[in-house]
């Protein structure tokens, strides 16, 4: 069987099987819809809240991240994971208990301000929308590769079987297959980490084999590591970072980002309790810890195995370096994925000294030159982009054609599953905060599910128009993400639980100086509304306030929402009795009764 | 009424005091461990580079993993012990 079949018979099995949890858990009515009836076991969401989070980003991206940024990198594991705890300690049980289903219902009840709701529906599709471009894109990227259809193609694919699954099974078939969508990845992703751990250090756990000894050097990997990259120039894989506020700006930003990103807090509306809201975002950490501990040994791994692909006298036990700097390999005698990806264009060589070898290192380190002019190098030849290192992982480990299909399967399901989560979010936002509590109060249940359907299908053809004609800024569009869900919503959702005393001038005051400080930040280094030449300032760190980078700035844009916020309520009347009530009755599990009793 | 009302109030003082101290933990390991004292925690090898970088790809993940479950096995047992469980 060609490896186009077996691609194409593992992709169609897991379509097959999202579309028949489809028909299972059809959504009969605005609960089912919304919130999937409330009634989801609390691993069960754990494991759809893992898949929702992971996206193509985290599936595709992340470990090569991790290989090109070594630890200066670390901050994206520990953001996106640091921000559950906050997640479970701060927000998730109090929102369950507050028992609605959106978001910016919260936002607008606790508040008594239709502004406050206004305001945070708005943050929730801009953050939503621009965050659900990548997975659209991520799918297209996925199906051109391994289904031989063109990008085009594989969008609508994409949008179409997420149309069924989602219009018709609201959060219910939305859960259900992301639990699917879950295992596919997670089997996907660990197959062949756990034979390239193997075949490098002989543990078949990544997560150890990463600190073990290198089986052919006999020194320990990371170790191994960083003279590899040291002699070609590069910087140490371990490297410490210099700029240590802007990097604990960045984890801080990822993690209240994390925290405050709509689509992951409402999968914690579909537990049936309180106490299973906090146990929930602990199988869902578990869940993605179980990738995420992955994925920084597939990082490390990758860049090894990348290194000495291209100067293999490097693999084995070598005192210095230098000598084995002459003999990278020819080009002609290049390993077959090299060749299969240089197709994509992922892939690039030029051969700028014209010694048919290939030379890789680090061109742009001046004290490297020297050495590089010695050997007649001209340049670095080999450019290999980062998000390959993981699709490409089953060829580099020869692994047979079967497991390049289920990679296929994993990178479509991941970007399947968090677009469907965000798509859900943006949906009921139209539906139930704008239309059915804002503009018509007396819409019928039924109206109201068709509302949802309609603005679900709605959000899939915006998301697939951007996906086909993605904006220039695509790339930066996450910072935008995470700076608007850390720096607008979560704040006013913490202070709302927390604080009896902020009101709804000092909710709304706060959400928009957080959104603005953010926004202002981010457009000033990277364009206003991203558009090229407009940036006031370079975006280099010597411009940067502090040496802080627009993608940090989240934070600081969260503890200017939360001081605004403190102030301006501090200044004007209390919130109204039965608002405090309110905030009483989110605090405790037990039923509603403190608070109604009143 | 009353005794109910002086009952919340001691189970949300304890859930805030059981939050500041996982969060205090949380703080440490990653902003701490990972990142501020790397320079002080550079001399402890672990698998061929520091236990700073260890628990930047490893440890904190695994500290936020326990976290949880200890504030949510801890919550269960103020829920009972204070009468506001479900």
């Amino acid at each position: 069987m060609s490896q186009f079949a077996i691609n194409l018979l593992f992709v169609g099995a897991s379509f097959a099987l999202y579309i028949g949890i489809a028909i299972w858990a059809r959504a009969g009515s605005t609960k089912d819809f919304y919130v999937a009836g409330g009634g989801v076991h609390p691993v069960t969401n754990g494991m759809a809240t893992a898949a929702d989070w992971m996206s193509a980003a985290s599936f595709i991206s992340m470990a090569g991240l991790l290989a090109s940024g070594g630890y200066a990198n670390s901050t994206f594991l520990m953001g996106w994971t640091g921000g559950y705890v906050i997640l479970a300690m701060l927000l998730a049980p109090y929102l369950r208990k507050f028992g609605k289903f959106t978001v910016p219902d919260f936002i607008g009840d606790r508040f008594y301000s239709n502004t406050a709701r206004l305001v945070a529906v708005v943050c929730l599709i801009v953050a939503s929308v621009t965050y659900v471009i990548g997975q659209m894109t991520g799918a297209g990227v996925a199906f051109s590769r391994f289904l031989e259809v063109s990008n085009t193609w594989g969008i609508w694919i994409a949008a179409f079987i997420v149309f069924l699954y989602a219009v018709f099974g609201g959060m219910k078939g939305i859960t259900y297959t992301q639990v699917a969508q879950y295992v596919v990845l997670i089997v996907a992703y660990t197959i062949p980490a756990v034979f390239i751990a193997l075949h490098l250090t002989g543990n078949p756990v990544p997560m150890f084999g990463m600190f073990s000894t290198h089986t052919e050097s006999g020194v320990p990997l990371l170790a191994k590591l960083d003279s590899v990259v040291n002699a070609l120039g590069f910087r140490d894989y371990t490297a410490d970072v210099d700029n240590k506020l802007n990097m604990v700006l960045f984890t801080l930003s990822l993690m209240v980002g994390t925290a405050g990103l709509p689509h992951v807090i409402i999968r914690f509306f579909t537990v049936p309790k309180v106490a299973d809201a906090r146990w929930s975002a602990g199988w869902a950490l578990v869940f993605i810890a179980l990738l995420y501990l992955t994925a920084p040994a597939v990082g490390s791994m990758a860049r090894l195995n990348l290194m000495t692909t291209v100067y293999p006298e490097m693999a084995g036990e070598v005192e210095d370096y230098s000598d084995e700097l002459n003999n990278p390999i020819l080009y002609s005698e290049r390993p077959g994925w090299i060749r299969t990806w240089e197709e994509t264009g992922l892939i690039t060589f030029e051969d700028k000294n014209d010694d048919g070898r290939i030379q890789l290192y680090n061109d742009d380190n001046p004290e490297f030159t020297e050495t590089a002019e010695e050997h007649g190098w001209k340049g670095s030849e080999l450019s290999v982009n980062n998000d390959i290192l993981v699709l490409a992982n089953p060829e580099i480990a020869n692994l047979p054609p079967w497991v390049i299909g289920l990679i296929a399967a994993g990178g479509i399901a991941a970007a399947l599953s968090t677009a469907a989560g965000l798509l859900l979010a943006i949906s009921s936002a139209i539906s139930h905060d704008l239309i059915k509590t804002m503009i018509n109060p007396k819409i019928t249940e039924k109206g109201e599910m068709l509302a949802a359907r309609i603005s679900m299908a709605g959000a899939i053809l915006l998301a697939t128009y951007l996906g086909l004609n993605p904006p220039g800024f695509a790339a930066q569009t996450v910072a935008l993400a995470f700076g608007i869900a850390g720096a607008s919503l979560f704040p006013v959702l913490m202070m709302g639980i927390f604080s009896k005393r902020v009101n709804n001038r000092g909710a709304v005051a706060g959400m928009l100086t957080g959104l603005i400080a953010t926004l202002l930040y981010i457009f000033t280094y990277l364009g206003w509304f991203f558009i090229p030449g407009t940036n006031m300032l370079a975006n280099t760190p010597e411009n940067w306030v502090l040496g802080i980078s627009p993608l940090s700035f989240g934070a600081v844009g969260a503890i200017c929402n939360f001081t605004v916020a403190y102030l301006v309520s501090k200044a004007t009347e209390e919130p109204p009795q039965e608002i405090q009530d309110l905030v009483e009755s989110v605090r405790y599990p037990k039923g509603a009764g403190v608070a109604t009793d009143h | 009424m009353a005794e109910e009302k002086v009952d919340s109030t001691g189970y949300w003082k304890a859930n805030v005091r059981l939050i500041v101290g996982c969060l205090a933990v949380w703080a440490f390991v990653s902003y701490g461990c990972a990142i501020l004292f790397r320079p002080l925690l550079a001399g402890i090898p672990v698998g061929g580079t520091d236990l700073s970088f260890w628990f930047a790809q490893q440890g904190s993940i695994l500290t936020f993993i326990c976290l949880i479950f200890f504030y949510a096995w801890r919550m269960n047992q103020l829920d009972k012990k204070f009468g506001l469980g479900e």
